[in-house]
């Protein structure tokens, strides 16, 4: 049976304008500007743009404004924007090893070339909050140096020299890249198709999968061979012009997971190798999403499938924030009818369990 | 034959290095200097400005086969000046006005004579800019390369 219930316009148009005032908060405090949130919250900012899988700051410190702080909502928001924009074309693939270098470092090697340059990191900072930030204190200038104009190649073209480490990973020749914006999920899928849904994966989720290979869920023996964040060149190819027309510089942060592996009966023992590649800066999502790349390839490696973080259907099936936000939340919103139904079939099943109870007191009585 | 498809290459060169000037500009920096340079052109829209998205492509492990990474916005205009020139923009971002003066700049580049005048007054400026802040960021990172040093420690 299917019951209408109409009603509720006016609380709703009462809460909505309840939540922009609440949202506004105090009006003696002066309203955010999305310039400071872009500037000042840049990381915040990143992560709704990965997640949200859209690449424009202005519209992810908006979504964070609206959504009042709330990341899931700020990049469900951003993931609906998206949809309604016309596709122009597929960049050319950005090239990871002519970024921009912001920051850069190996745990792998220390003397390797272009050297290690830390960049704007929270790493050995002591963790102990800082009252002066509390205020408007003026940032002093960065120190220059004269930059080192060798060239800074990735770590795992390196190692590739003596044939101890897999190659940059292929995908069977003549396949279209996977898009699984276009296309439903079909398991199991191609490396490209995971990478693309490990990109914009929940970072919470991705990280504790993670760390669940490191504490032994299929354990992989990871060293991060490297870690480097910069702004990349994009180029696209149209129709109405004869070279990749340059479209601007993104910031991506890519992650080089290097993996013991003992080998196999086909495989000699070698170095496998995970990798993330993220919007914007997130050396702790593009980590995670390596760490993950790398344990969801255990069927290509003969690696028996114990643990949760090699299950590809169980790990993609359940990286996306949005869709697992909107199967939890809607739970929700009225079920009254359902309700109604199971209440009627646990008051029967109820009824039915006291008959018999009283039917057995009886036996035994006469017994 | 051969000098003309190599010059033709040299020009397309020219003209895409000119393009990313445009795209790398703040837009309203790229605003300012085109309105001070006061070309009087009447460029006549024929697609745009709109804007869409292009899907960012990387490579796994860097450097082997394409996968996607998720949507970038990217505004785009075509315009036609009276001349006959047509001249494109491309540009990451939701900036109309920055994609209808870059589109005008792209057809006007086009006009051999005026190339000088557009160098000086507006893609050298921009060029110059784009350069010193690329090269301060790049000189405050490099502050932060470590320099390792070994510690000695005991007799031999």
């Amino acid at each position: 049976m299917y019951v209408a219930v109409k009603g509720g316009e006016a609380a709703i148009e009462n809460a909505h304008s309840l939540l922009a005032d609440r949202r506004r908060g105090d009006r003696s405090v002066p309203a955010l500007r999305l310039d400071q949130i872009v500037e000042q919250l840049a990381l915040g900012v990143d992560r709704i743009m990965a997640e949200g899988s859209l690449y424009d700051r202005e519209l992810a410190g908006l979504a964070l404004k609206q959504s009042r702080g709330d990341m899931t909502e700020a990049i469900f928001l951003v993931r609906a924007y998206r949809t309604t924009l016309p596709r122009f074309g597929y960049t050319r693939p950005l090239d990871t090893a002519a970024l921009a270098i912001e920051r850069r470092v190996s745990a792998t090697y220390k003397d390797l070339p272009g050297g290690q340059l830390l960049g704007p990191t929270f790493d050995y900072t002591h963790r102990l909050l800082d009252p002066a930030l509390a205020g408007d204190e003026l940032a002093k200038a960065p120190a220059q140096r004269q930059v080192d104009p060798a060239p800074m190649p990735r770590v795992s073209d390196l190692l590739d020299d003596e044939g101890l480490i897999e190659a940059d990973g292929a995908v069977p020749a003549g396949k279209p890249v996977a898009d699984i914006t276009r296309e439903p999920l079909e398991f199991p899928l191609e490396r490209d198709a995971r990478l693309q849904a490990l990109a914009r994966g929940d970072e919470g989720f991705l990280l504790a999968l993670a760390y669940s290979t490191q504490r032994g869920y299929a354990r992989t023996h990871p060293f991060v061979g490297e870690i480097r964040i910069g702004e990349a060149e994009l180029g696209l190819d149209v129709p109405e012009l004869d070279f990749p027309v340059p479209l601007g510089t993104i910031r991506v942060t890519e992650c080089q997971m290097v993996n013991q592996f003992k080998g196999s009966s086909k495989v000699p023992p070698q170095f496998t190798r995970g990798y993330g590649l993220v919007f914007g800066q997130s050396e702790r999502k593009a980590m995670a999403m390596a760490l993950c790349d790398r344990a969801l390839r255990a069927a290509e490696f003969g690696e028996d499938i114990v643990a949760p973080a090699q299950d590809e259907e169980f790990v993609i099936s359940h990286s996306d924030n949005v869709q697992a936000t909107g199967f939890v939340e809607h739970l929700k919103l009225p079920h009254y009818v359902d309700f109604q139904a199971e209440l009627d079939l646990v008051r029967r099943m109820r009824a039915e369990f006291e008959a018999g109870l009283g039917e057995d007191e009886r036996r035994e009585a006469a017994e | 034959m051969r000098s003309a498809g190599a010059g033709a290459k040299a020009e397309s060169e020219m003209r895409r290095q000119m393009i990313a000037v445009l795209a790398h500009a703040p837009s309203s920096r790229l605003a300012r200097l085109w309105s001070d340079a006061g070309f009087a052109v009447v460029a006549e829209p024929v697609r745009g400005p709109e804007t869409g998205l292009v899907t960012v492509r990387g490579r796994i492990g860097g450097g082997g086969a394409a996968f996607n990474v998720g949507e970038a916005t990217v505004t785009r205009a075509t315009v036609r000046l009276a001349s006959g020139e047509v001249g494109h923009s491309y540009a990451l971002g939701r900036d109309a006005d920055k994609a209808r003066i870059a589109a005008t700049i792209d057809a006007l580049w086009q006009k051999p004579e005026l190339r000088a005048r557009l160098e000086d007054l507006i893609l050298g400026p921009l060029r110059l800019e784009h350069a010193g802040q690329a090269g301060r960021r790049a000189a405050e990172v490099a502050a932060t390369k470590v320099d390792f040093f070994t510690m000695v420690r005991g007799e031999d």
